[in-house]
């Protein structure tokens, strides 16, 4: 019987059964997946289409990883409820795996709205898997006209990664403007508009009223599109049914703890399927981001080998490439604000009652880190020179003691 | 391990370490031919603050390195030394790293399409830190604090 558990088998997992193995060496851990690939590392979805990655290099970890870190890999197969009482977790196959520790890290799944006539539609995707990025690699031709629904992350991922195997792709999105969910309005004109230089054509404000055929759409404000693939990218979903229908608390995402604990006894949860503490915003929601499911996961992984772990910093943060262009982005864009805007350049700094609340770089990126370790560790403005700050993110702007401390010793 | 570390009050702010990091990882063993002319990309940077402060930074190589935790392809990782490393080959150059180093020492490289950092010379020519070698006042220095 394997001592660990866990349901998932990317980022929150793989950095779960690291940080078991900086504990425990010996104890069995068992990963169960549905997905019949290698540990992969799920954005690089996109730069496999755009060609800057192949499958061999997506790899999230070296080959005897498994084997290096003795932990088990049971591909394909399906989780479909946990049993807390008896501790098991069983398979879609019937088959039931007991636990003593359990990591639910199962993500989250596309969200395809009701839209009618959807079914006429032969040719549609989803991007959130290595396989459906495989199947679109497959699939999409050099004369095809692409459809995406959705101008978010994924939405735009997947434009980066088609744009040049199709004839032409064109986005619609029901908001206003691309990107929300990390840029401010002004920051989404200016992506748009670098977008429209590439050729892509987008159609915001609208949504599909309804499909007509295999290859056509009627928009809700008349417009008649006609495509030969669609993406659906209209937004996710966490799976949270494992632990809801076990009577595990979850409200949009699992409800966990600073260690990652769920409600239900020896059962933890992390990255995309499970709540942060947004301390930015001071509110708790999903952070579908990876380097959050990582932190979570390794958090999750010290406690269940009976470390003492808290994950307290969580905060949203993205960096976005499309094409050549780079944007950072981090916290909420509230408070006051210092903007510099030129050609090749868009920074805004948002900051409230003495703390960097969030900020957007778009363009020059250069160690923006500094700047998201003000807003991770909440860092009075007051202690820095924020005039400093403002200009470009230095060292030089913080007290000689903290750099004394950063770069005379180890950290 | 050993580490790069900072004398703040003993450097002058003269970026030789910036000339000398870029010849090092240039693979030229002519400091002319690889750098005369040219823009320099490298992985050690001299900060000039205000009153006369400079220093240098480079990658700090932490004991719990949030850029690796936070690699989207698994290119960044930690030697069993403790050295951060990255593999080229596997970054895509998303830049989640420059989000996330709170000291600003991984960069985009010289064509922005992936990420550079300090491997401390393990993998030149040299084989220990150039920087240090030929720093003219002992501002940085290559030594194991534990």
């Amino acid at each position: 019987m394997a001592k660990y558990v866990i349901i998932g088998n990317s980022t929150a997992a793989v950095n779960c059964v690291e940080a078991i193995r900086s504990l425990d060496k010996e104890g069995d851990i068992l990963l169960l997946s549905d997905e019949s690939h290698f540990t992969y590392g799920r954005p690089l979805i996109s730069y496999l289409l755009y060609g800057k990655t192949d499958f061999e290099h997506m790899k999230y970890r070296p080959d005897d990883w498994y084997t290096a870190n003795n932990a088990q890999l049971k591909a394909g197969v399906k989780a479909v409820k946990i049993d807390p009482k008896k501790k098991k977790v069983e398979l879609s196959t019937g088959e039931k795996i007991p636990y003593e520790k359990l990591l639910v890290a199962t993500g989250s799944r596309p969200f395809v709205p009701p839209m009618s006539g959807l079914e006429r539609v032969k040719d549609q995707y989803s991007f959130m898997t290595l396989d459906d990025a495989l199947k679109i690699e497959k699939d999409f031709k050099k004369e095809d006209d692409a459809l995406i629904i959705g101008a978010g992350l994924i939405g735009l991922k997947c434009l980066e990664g088609i744009l040049g195997r199709v004839k032409a792709v064109t986005v619609v999105d029901m908001a206003n403007r691309i990107l929300p969910s990390i840029l401010d309005e002004e920051g989404s004109a200016v992506v748009q508009k670098y977008l429209e230089g590439k050729g892509v054509k987008f159609f915001l404000g609208d949504s599909a009223a309804e499909f007509t055929g295999e290859h056509a759409v009627t928009m809700k404000s008349g417009k008649k599109l006609t495509f030969d693939k669609l993406v659906l990218a209209v937004g996710v979903r966490p799976n949270v049914e494992f632990v809801q229908e076990a009577g595990g608390a979850c409200n949009r995402g699992i409800v966990t703890d600073e260690g990652q604990r769920t409600t239900l006894p020896d059962v933890y949860a992390a990255g995309d399927c499970a709540l942060s503490h947004d301390i930015a915003a001071d509110t708790d929601r999903i952070l579908a981001l990876l380097p959050n499911a990582a932190f979570q996961g390794r958090t999750a992984g010290l406690n269940m080998a009976g470390g003492s772990a808290v994950f307290d910093k969580a905060v949203p943060m993205n960096a976005m490439g499309l094409f050549d262009l780079h944007m950072i982005t981090a916290g909420v864009y509230e408070g006051e604000c210092y903007e510099e805007k030129g050609d090749s350049k868009y920074k805004k700094l948002f900051f409230a009652n003495d703390r960097l609340k969030g900020f957007i770089l778009i363009g020059d990126v250069a160690r923006a880190g500094i700047y998201t370790s003000l807003l991770r560790n909440q860092t009075p403005l007051s202690e820095v020179d924020f005039a400093m700050l403002e200009k470009s993110p230095a060292l030089a702007a913080f007290p000689p003691a903290y750099r004394k401390e950063k770069l005379t010793q180890k950290v | 391990m050993k580490r790069i570390y900072v004398n703040e009050q003993w450097c002058l702010g003269c970026h030789l370490c910036e000339y000398e990091c870029a010849f090092a990882n240039s693979g030229m063993t002519d400091m002319a031919k690889a750098l005369k002319g040219k823009e320099i990309h490298p992985n050690i940077r001299v900060e000039d603050g205000t009153d006369g402060i400079h220093f240098a930074v480079n990658c700090r190589h932490c004991s719990d390195p949030i850029c690796v935790r936070s690699c989207i392809a698994g290119a960044l990782s930690r030697t069993e030394d403790g050295m951060v490393q990255i593999d080229k080959s596997k970054c895509v150059g998303c830049f989640t790293c420059v989000l996330v180093c709170p000291y600003g020492a991984i960069m985009p490289d010289a064509d922005g399409h992936a990420a550079q950092k300090c491997e401390l010379c393990t993998r030149n020519l040299c084989g220990e830190p150039n920087c240090v070698k030929h720093c003219p006042n002992r501002a940085i220095v290559y030594e194991d604090r534990g």
